[in-house]
Order: C-alpha cells, then structure tokens, then sequence
C-alpha cells in the first residue's frame, strides 16, 4: 500500500513511453523491502514523500521546493545544490533533499563495475533517485541530507576515485560528444580535450571565483551533436581546412542505388530513388559541388564544412585530413538578454597535446570576463556590453573576415586616438585662424 | 537507521582529505572494441531504428543499440541496465547527451538476443523500459529539466509534460519517416537548463504573474539591492512599507514592467512568482544546433500559452502533434522545422499547423526585436 494516494501521478504509467512514476513506484518498493538489508542513511521512504510531494505540485499547479541553502563540501563552493521541501510536515523524508553533481566521464561511457558501486553508494547514502544525466553533463544524484554530504564525497573520492561535477559562479563541468571514439565525423578527439581541459582547471570547477557560470562544450564536427554553439561560453566545434575526401566508386553506389543514403536516416518512408542532383548538389549552401559525366567534384575552396554532403552520402565523402577546431564564444539560454549563439573568435586551431594555443585562449577570455564582467554576467552578454573588438584585443587575436557574417551597418566607428594621425589634441586658436568665430 | 560513518572524519576534515582529483578517465569505460578502432571508423549506417552499426578500417563492426529513457531514473533501474549490459555488452554502456541509453556489441549475432532482451522488459505499469529507437529523421529522446520534481523556479514539470509528449510521439521514436530529426526539448522555467532555445520544438514553462512581495519577510531574508539588480527591465525599486507599526524595508515592483522571468525570485525567495493559473507553457518551434544546410538557429514563439494541464498536458501534446504532422507532410527531404517554415513562409506555417496568430507573438523585446518585423513587401496573403 503506497503511503500517499497519487492519483494523478498514477495517469502517467500508462502509454509506451517509459515511466518515470512506475520507476520511482519500483524504489519506493525496494526500500520498502529491504531484501539486501541496507542499513539506510535518509529515511527509507523517501521515494514515497517524493511521489507525494510531487502529486501535490500535480494539483496546485506549482512546485513546493524552496531556495537550496548554502550546503556543500569542505574547501569546495559546488556541487552540492542545497534542496529543501515547503512542505516538510507532510512530507518529512523528503524535507532535506539536497542534490550532488559528480562529474561525468568524457563521452558518458561507463562500465557496470563503477555503476554499480554507484548505485550502492546512493542506495545507502541517499534517495537512490537519479538523472541520467543533468543537462550539463554531469551524474546528477537527487535528495540527500546534509550530514551524508561529507561521507559521501569521502566514499567517492577514497572508493572510487571520483570526484563532483560544478555548480553556482564556476567552470561547470565540461561535456562533449561521442567524438572519434565512434564516430567517423569526429575532427578532433572530444573525450580527450575534454577530459584534459576538466583536469587542468579543477580549481576553477571546484572553488568559485567567476563572475556567473562558465560552460565548455565539446562538438567533434560541425554537426553539433552535443549543441555547443547554442549553450557554451566557450564551444569547440571540429572542422577542417583541407579538401573533403571523396571516393567516386562509393559514390556512383550511391548514384547506383546500391548504397543506402544518408547512413539509413530516412529509411521509414520511400523518399524515391536517391538523386545526387537534386539532394545534394542543390542543397549545398554554397554551390561548390557538381556531378557530371559520373564524377563528383568539389570546389573545396568554397565550401564552408556544412556536413550535409558527408551526412548524406558518408562511405563516399570523409572529413580532410587537416583536422582542428574552431573556437566559438558567448552562447547562453535567453535570461537576461536574450538567448546568445556562439559568436567565432578562433576560426581554426589545431588540436593537439599538450594543448597549449587552446589554453592560451581560454585564460585570456577568462582574464577579460573577470577583470569587467558585472556580477552574474555572462561572457556573452560582456562581450555586447563591450563590443567584440574589446575581446579581441583581450585575447591578442588579429581580426579577421570570418569573425563576422557582414561588415557593420553604421559608421559609428570608435576610432582610437592612435589611428588618428596628429591625435587628439588640437589647437582650437590655430584652427580659428583660418575659421573665424 | 543509525549513522554509519565513511571514515571521514569531522573534528579533523582536511585528514587523508581526496580533492581535485576530476572525473574517471574516460578510456577505463571504452568497450574493448572502441578502444582497438578509435579515430579509425570508416563509416556508419542505422540498420533499422535504433540500431547502429560503425565500421572501422580495420574490419572490425560495433553495433549499437539505443534505447529511450526517463533521464530522472532510480538506482533500482540503473542495475537493471548495468544487469542487461553484463549480459549482453561485456560490461560496457554508454549515455547519450539527449538521455539515451547506448548498448554496444562487437558482432551482429549478439544484436537480435540484446533488442528482445531490452523490448520484453516492462515497468509495473505498462510502459517499455527500454525503447528500441530515436535514431535518423525521427524524434529522439526530449531533453529536460527538472520541473516540479526537484526546482524551485519552475513553471511547469519536466518529467511529467515529457512523458506525455513521448507517449504521443512513441510512433516516430520508433521509426524514421519524417524529412530529417526533428529535435523536441523541454525547460521549466526561462533560465532554461538546456539548449530548448535551439530545438525545432521547444516547450516552455513560463509564468504570467508578477511577484507577490512578503514584505515581512522581505528585508530579513534577501539582500534587497542584489534583488533589485536582478531585474533585467528594472521594475523594481526599493521601498519601506508600514507593517504592523514597524517601518520596513522591502521592494516595489512596476507590475506592468515584468517580464515573469522569476530571475529576482531567483535572488530573493520571498518574492515568489508560481501561480496555478498565470503559469504554463510557451510553444517555440524551428531553432536548431546543427550547422547542416543552413546555420544554427534559435526557436521561434509559435503558442504563447497553453494552462498547465496535468497530468497529462493534452492541449500541448495535441499542438506538438499537429506541427509533427503537418511538417511530415509539407517539408521536403533534409529539411528541418524552421528551414521549412522559411521557405514556405510563417504565413503558411501558421496555416499548415492550424495555429493562431496573436500580439504575443511580435517580439517587442529590446533590439533583436526590429529584426524579425517585415521589412519588405514581400509577403504572402
């Protein structure tokens, strides 16, 4: 017998979609029994306050959480997100419900040895209800009370080796796609950079000292996969600079029929008989392709790395081999200003170890944000208070045509005084001489 | 239910004290397969929904088999997953940034055993645990927030509109019909934990009420000038109020300034915003990330306000629903929703998806607002 009636709650596990109620029902269920007699940690029927609590958000319309307090782990400012329930009478297992963020493995690969240990840690230690994962990234463990935070950092760091994820005015623990791990687009290793980047500045993802949060993400090409240029400060997306390979056997197989289009993407409807033409010549965004007398040809000069053509037809056209990134910056959700892409400040690096050209940017773009950045600004919204030039000058980096999509629409150019030749200072009297009062 | 101690000790917090010390490194969870042929793969196909198969230089084939889930899952669940993988994939796993779940095997006899091993498995209550799907020019897993579960901002749930949604859009998680992905997200409140401004169908909590100011409480619980500068349309301003014979400090607000965005509830909890009738969900479609054809864009408002209507949100499945549709009908092949909706005209795309057109729906939000009116003649009747 459930210990609140969710009526309303119950309607959600019907339907083929899978059931977070049935789930979260299936817990409460285990704690309930306690086959494997846990000695648990946070009350055992905090799965059914949960339920509770959350069917009665269902009939008011409106959360019962509040503000999280200042809750955390000795010597670090995040990770831990303070939770606490307004209805903490009705709902007394759930009253303290904080949330930990550990930071995920690059490419959210995992073995079942780690997850397991996971799952026994958060079965005694916590609510045993979890995300799979939070939209930055991390390992998201949802509902514990304040005196386990410390022995669960403990067990994690001494057991697992294992650390937690960002959270508050902070490098928010970075993510990043597949990458060449398993994919054949992948212009860079992601993972590696990744995992490097979240290495070196652990201090900056533990201890905050930044003006609001900072996000980098990871996109091994320009497909987006892990939406980079939409929701990071600092996006690098893969990309080339040489010529697209291109295998015309393949590519008559696709012509042919014998080769499935686009890896198979369409294959519940019949879209009729491929057509080079009309489905990948037409639809390049710059016109740089043409098939005639049964060769592809492409104008690699032109081509701007859109991927469609690679998408399309992908055991004819491969990635160039002179692989890197480009760096994008300022992308944010809308508050305050209104939502911000990922504007491009470094067209092309290479990506290699130790790194060192990718650090370099970031440490000047950090240096800029916290030296002028207002409290809970991000760098997006710094860089159209202040205006791009700023930034460039920031970062030591020469403007280029690629920085913008078009020359600006104003002459209202803030010249500097030392691109005046004679400067600023004049003599008001030696100009009357010739333009009198 | 006594304290069991990790070993850390309180009096002496900085002892044998682990820090920094990151995530795991990512190659101790590569599939043995992944590790031999990484930066080696040739290419890929999708051998029927779901179910993927990469082909490396080297000969060798992973194949993977995506499922769907609830991104809000128990520990219970993960060890059933983990269990599926010991038996299946060797130990290995890996999840996807939309919340998929990926099972990978390195030869094809072992595919058709793990897909009906992941199908027969149902909760209690009748839903798949494991959806074979949500690869192509379908619908993927929906990225979310958190909603009523476990945030104090927001205007909707997260989990509950979402399972509604997929329940709704199960056919075309399952299958690859559509013109090209079709990529739908979901944010509780305007702070938008997630990348729903760039989703070809976006849904949004929002609230339509103005804070409510517990003065009482006001000075005591916020630091009122931080409160204040939270306003991005600076509505507020400090203020003293008489309360019972005490003079105190708190805040005003110019109601007919707000934009609801809650970022001053954010600083101040005693200026609470939720409301069961002001709040609901905006509808945004057309945005995307990918930079294929066309350049990355953001999702344009299309409903400004559909009630909360839980449990199961039917007005806003409905609307999702019919843009699914009349998108499958009307775009062309690659085409995305928002690439769609410009070549055919947001006049027809209101048409096609039978929605109505209001003064919400004119941006009149500070400079980016210039840019989306017509200024042109060109325009269809």
């Amino acid at each position: 017998m459930a210990k609140h009636a969710t009526p309303l709650l119950d309607q959600l596990e019907s339907g083929p979609w899978p059931s977070f109620v049935s789930d979260i029902k299936q817990e409460a269920e285990v704690r309930a029994k306690n086959e494997k007699g846990v000695e648990y940690q946070i009350p055992v029927d905090v799965c059914d306050d949960l339920l509770g609590v959350l069917e009665l958000s269902f009939k008011h319309g409106r959360t019962h959480w509040k503000h999280g307090g200042i809750v955390g782990v000795f010597g670090y400012g995040g990770g831990v997100i303070g939770r606490y329930c307004d209805q903490p009478e009705m709902f007394p297992g759930v009253a303290h419900f904080h949330t930990i963020r550990i930071s995920q493995p690059a490419g959210k690969y995992y073995n079942t040895k780690f997850l397991n240990q996971l799952c026994d840690l958060w079965d005694f230690r916590g609510s045993g209800l979890t995300n799979m994962h939070g939209s930055t990234g991390d390992v998201v463990l949802i509902g514990t009370q304040t005196p386990q935070l410390e022995e669960i950092f403990y067990e994690l760091t001494h057991n697992m080796g294992q650390d937690l994820g960002g959270s508050g005015s902070n490098l928010r623990t970075p993510s990043d796609c597949i990458g060449s791990s398993r994919c054949e687009y992948a212009c860079y290793d992601t993972q590696n950079l990744c995992h490097t980047l979240t290495m070196e500045y652990q201090d900056e993802l533990h201890r905050p000292a930044f003006p609001y949060k900072f996000k980098f993400k990871f996109d091994g090409c320009p497909n987006g996969c892990v939406a980079s240029i939409a929701r990071s400060d600092m996006s690098f997306i893969g990309t080339w600079r040489d010529d697209i390979r291109v295998d015309q056997e393949a590519v008559a197989g696709y012509v042919g029929g014998e080769l499935v289009p686009n890896g198979g993407a369409h294959a519940s409807r019949d879209w009729g008989a491929f057509d080079i033409q009309e489905e990948i010549i037409d639809l390049c965004p710059t016109g740089c392709m043409r098939y005639e007398g049964g060769k592809l040809e492409i104008n690699n000069r032109e081509c701007t790395r859109c991927m469609h053509c690679i998408n399309a037809m992908p055991r004819a056209l491969r990635i160039g081999l002179d692989r890197g990134c480009s760096i994008l910056v300022g992308a944010k959700a809308p508050i305050l200003d209104g939502a911000q892409m990922g504007s491009l400040l470094v067209p092309f690096v290479k990506v290699e170890e130790p790194y060192d050209e990718i650090k370099e940017v970031i440490e000047a773009i950090w240096d800029w944000w916290m030296e002028e950045a207002k409290n809970r600004e991000r760098l997006g919204e710094l860089i159209k208070r202040q205006g791009f030039q700023k930034m460039l000058k920031a970062c030591n980096i020469e403007p280029v045509i690629q920085h913008v999509q078009e020359p600006r629409h104003n002459p209202y150019i803030f010249w500097n005084e030392d691109e005046v030749e004679g400067g600023w200072d004049r003599d008001v009297n030696e100009f009357r001489k010739h333009h009198l009062r | 239910m006594a304290f069991v101690s990790s070993g850390y000790n309180p009096d002496k917090p900085m002892e044998d004290r682990i820090t920094d010390i990151g995530p795991k490194h990512f190659e101790e969870f590569y599939p043995p397969v992944i590790k031999k042929n990484k930066g080696q793969w040739l290419y890929h196909e999708i051998l029927q929904p779901g179910v993927l198969v990469h082909v490396s230089e080297t000969g060798d084939k992973v194949y993977t088999v995506r499922v769907g889930g609830a991104r809000l899952m128990t520990v219970t669940h993960i060890r059933e997953i983990s269990e599926i993988a010991d038996k299946h994939c060797d130990g290995f796993l890996r999840f996807t940034s939309r919340n998929n779940i990926e099972f990978m095997v390195d030869s094809e006899d072992k595919v058709r055993p793990l897909i009906e091993d992941l199908e027969s498995r149902k909760f209690a209550g009748g839903s798949f645990k494991f959806p074979v799907g949500g690869t192509g020019a379908g619908i993927t897993n929906i990225v979310h927030t958190q909603g009523w579960i476990h945030c104090h901002t927001p205007a909707t749930d997260a989990s509950g509109p979402v399972k509604a949604a997929m329940d709704v859009l199960f056919d075309d998680f399952k299958q690859m019909r559509l013109p090209a992905q079709c990529r739908v997200s979901l944010a509780c409140c305007l702070n938008m934990c997630g990348a729903v401004h760039c989703s070809d169908i976006a849904i949004l909590g929002y609230h339509r009420k103005p804070p409510m100011m517990d003065h009482e409480y006001l000075d005591k619980m916020c630091e009122i000038p931080l409160a204040i500068s939270a306003c991005p349309t600076a509505a507020l301003k400090p203020t003293k109020v008489e309360f019972e014979g005490k003079t105190l400090n708190s805040i005003a607000i110019k109601n007919e300034r707000c934009m609801f965005c809650g970022n001053c509830y954010t600083m101040c909890p005693s200026m609470p915003l939720a409301d069961t009738e002001g709040d609901g969900i905006v509808l945004m479609v057309g945005g995307k990330v990918s930079n294929r054809i066309s350049a990355p864009k953001f999702s344009k408002v299309v409903v400004a306000f559909i009630p909360n209507e839980a449990p199961r949100w039917p007005s806003t499945t409905a609307a999702i629903s019919k843009i699914v549709e009349a998108y499958s009908a009307d775009a062309n092949k690659y085409e995305r929703v928002g690439e769609w909706a410009e070549r055919i005209g947001w006049e027809r795309f209101f048409d096609k998806c039978e929605l109505e057109f209001t003064h919400h729906l004119i941006d009149d939000f500070r400079d980016p607002a210039y840019y989306t009116w017509r200024q042109t003649t060109q325009f269809k009747f």
